[in-house]
């Protein structure tokens, strides 16, 4: 038609400064929360002592670790572990929700709306109820894998026709999960016995309390593991956003795609949710700032919500731990209590710019 | 040089017969066009073709081997696909758009070819000054062209393009249809889905009529396209007159004159 015209070089580069400043500043904020979250509590310590602590564990001798074997074991044995588990599970929250609204096409796509975590939750529940805590962290978390997984499958199968899903389908499934977990979460607690009911009731409104570092090893692990298949999958997962024909005649094969993917996502919320309880609306805050800084591609935007989600529940974990004094805030509440009216401003937003429930 | 071949294909969905009894061959260095009435299975067809959809009976090879046997990434080296609707769920720009037909090179020799293609498949769409803006925001025109511009980035060597010009105005049209004609003087198959039949004998080599779900004709548009057939099909009285400059055919439709007393008063 025209003549050939140069490729615009402007936008890579913008691109590229933008996200050099979201990592610096997340970055950060990161390092800032993990010291601060380590520190902060009924015994309090210095910044200074929690840096020195951890040279002093990689091998830098220094004089600013605490001499006082005290805060050596709150670090070691209560700080830490909960510190690391809280980076762990927000971030595999956060790439949990991007791999779901990546798969369902579809920026309201979270694992706590649509009830995978409460899916979850029901497997854990089973496994607490029955005993079956006993058997260590990873009976717990394969209990919470199978829930997760179960309702994983019950959402695509109903939320999906023609190779969509439309907004209106998604949340009406979620209510109907949400409302069925919700009714046998409650048969297992009438059914349990008082001290796992209690468990249970916590457990359900989602904390950090009491992680140690068996668990803190699964989560992590289990996460890490996941996570970098989810990165290999990245691209594909951009062409997902053309629709499912247009993806499958770009070599894409969309099924298995998708099957992997429902797997990945009640994995990395199963053992999230398997530990610390439901936490919602991280999957959906996180994914839909990042993708408002940084656009929408897969690969960027799994990396960014991987830290940002870390980020994010550091901090949200710390501010349940001291926003009431000598007591232990559900971060679960916490999160609810932003994502809620987060999610409500995302609808009204997303109904005005589809100009109806697309 | 045969890019596809049919023989026999039928298309079921149930007890309705979709595509009955198509054999066809599909050159390369050739336009050619698909038309017919709505519902006729041009579409069905193309799916068929595409590999989205599998005959109920017949056989389909793609430069000698049966369709099925192709692996999903050969096949998107082979073969781009422009579809009718073409929504994209998160605000990618256009930019990104065409550079996703790339993925199917992804890990090859042409990966290298990458910045070239993309450049020239958006200037040959006329998208260059659209590429910073996010798709979901763009006209159903522009997106139809960057959708094109994605199909002509992909690089393969059978185009196939379902009504590419429903969105577009005169101009753009014209310049699809071009746009393929060029694809096809590079030894390229494209296969094209159009409604207008004018526009299909100005820039098609062969143009195939189906009409429910048989192919009723096929070959060159001033063979194809006479006056008997096209009003048997259709249900439409017409006019085949030959183009002055080309000589081509141009299908226009017979119309009496509306007379005045037909329309209200009120208005």
């Amino acid at each position: 038609m025209t003549a050939l015209a140069p490729a615009p070089v402007g936008a890579p580069h913008r691109h590229r400064s933008r996200r050099a400043a979201f990592y610096a500043v997340t970055g950060i904020l990161f390092l800032t929360g993990v010291v601060l979250s380590a520190g902060l509590g009924q015994l309090a310590i210095g910044p200074a002592e929690v840096i020195g602590s951890v040279l002093r564990a990689i091998g830098i001798p220094n004089d600013w670790a605490p001499s006082e074997p005290l805060l050596e074991q709150t670090l070691w044995q209560i700080r830490f572990p909960r510190v690391v588990i809280s980076l762990a599970v927000g971030a595999l929250l956060a790439v949990a929700g991007a791999v779901m609204q990546a798969i369902f096409a579809n920026p309201l796509a979270e694992p706590g709306v649509v009830g995978v975590s409460s899916g979850a939750a029901v497997g854990a529940a089973l496994a607490i109820t029955f005993g079956l805590t006993s058997f260590g962290a990873w009976a717990t978390a394969s209990f919470a894998f199978a829930g997760g997984l179960a309702a994983t499958l019950l959402v695509y199968a109903t939320a999906r026709a023609q190779g969509r899903t439309e907004t209106v389908t998604l949340l009406l499934t979620g209510i109907a999960v949400n409302a069925f977990t919700g009714a046998a979460l409650a048969l297992l607690m009438f059914a349990g016995d008082s001290s796992s009911r209690e468990q249970i009731v916590f457990w359900q409104l989602g904390s950090m309390n009491g992680a140690r570092w068996p668990e803190v090893g699964v989560v992590v692990l289990v996460g890490a593991a996941a996570t970098i298949v989810v990165l290999a999958l990245a691209r594909q997962y951009d062409l997902l956003s053309l629709g499912d024909r247009t993806a499958a005649h770009l070599g894409v094969n969309v099924e298995r795609l998708r099957v992997v993917s429902i797997v990945l996502v009640a994995l990395l919320t199963g053992v999230a949710v398997a530990f610390v309880g439901i936490i919602a609306f991280v999957g959906l805050v996180v994914p839909h700032i990042v993708r408002m800084l940084l656009g929408p591609s897969n690969r960027g935007l799994i990396t960014a919500s991987l830290l940002g989600g870390a980020t994010m529940l550091v901090y949200a974990d710390l501010l349940a731990r001291t926003i009431v004094p000598s007591a232990d805030l559900p971060i679960g509440i916490l999160t609810s209590l932003v994502g809620g009216p987060f999610f409500f401003w995302l609808i009204r937003r997303n109904r005005r710019r589809a100009g109806g429930w697309a | 040089m045969i890019a596809y071949a049919l023989r026999d294909v039928d298309f079921r969905i149930g007890d309705a017969t979709i595509l009955e009894a198509i054999t066809l061959d599909i050159a390369y260095g050739r336009v050619l066009a698909l038309v017919g009435p709505n519902g006729a299975g041009k579409s069905s067809l193309l799916s068929i073709l595409t590999g989205d959809a599998r005959p109920t009976d017949g056989e389909v090879l793609l430069d000698g081997r049966p369709l099925g046997a192709w692996t999903a990434r050969d096949l998107a080296r082979t073969r781009a696909v422009l579809l009718q609707a073409n929504q994209v769920a998160f605000s990618f720009t256009a930019a990104d758009v065409v550079e996703m037909g790339r993925a199917p090179w992804i890990g090859s020799d042409l990966a290298e070819a990458d910045e070239e293609a993309i450049a020239d498949a958006m200037a040959r769409t006329d998208v260059v000054h659209l590429a910073e803006r996010a798709y979901p925001s763009l006209s159903g025109g522009e997106k139809a062209r960057v959708s094109l511009a994605r199909v002509l980035a992909q690089d393969t060597r059978i185009v196939m393009l379902d009504e590419p010009t429903a969105a577009l105005d005169l101009r753009h049209q014209e310049d699809v249809l071009r746009v393929a004609h060029e694809l096809a003087a590079n030894d390229r198959a494209v296969v094209v889905v159009l409604h207008d039949l004018s526009l299909a004998a100005a820039y098609a080599d062969d143009i195939a009529i189906v009409d429910q779900g048989r192919l009723v004709a096929c070959g060159p548009p001033d063979e194809v396209l006479t006056e008997a057939r096209i009003e048997a099909v259709y249900g439409t009285p017409v006019r085949v007159i030959a183009d002055p400059d080309t000589g081509r055919p141009v299908v226009l439709p017979r119309r009496s004159a509306l007379s005045s007393s037909s329309v209200p008063r009120s208005f």
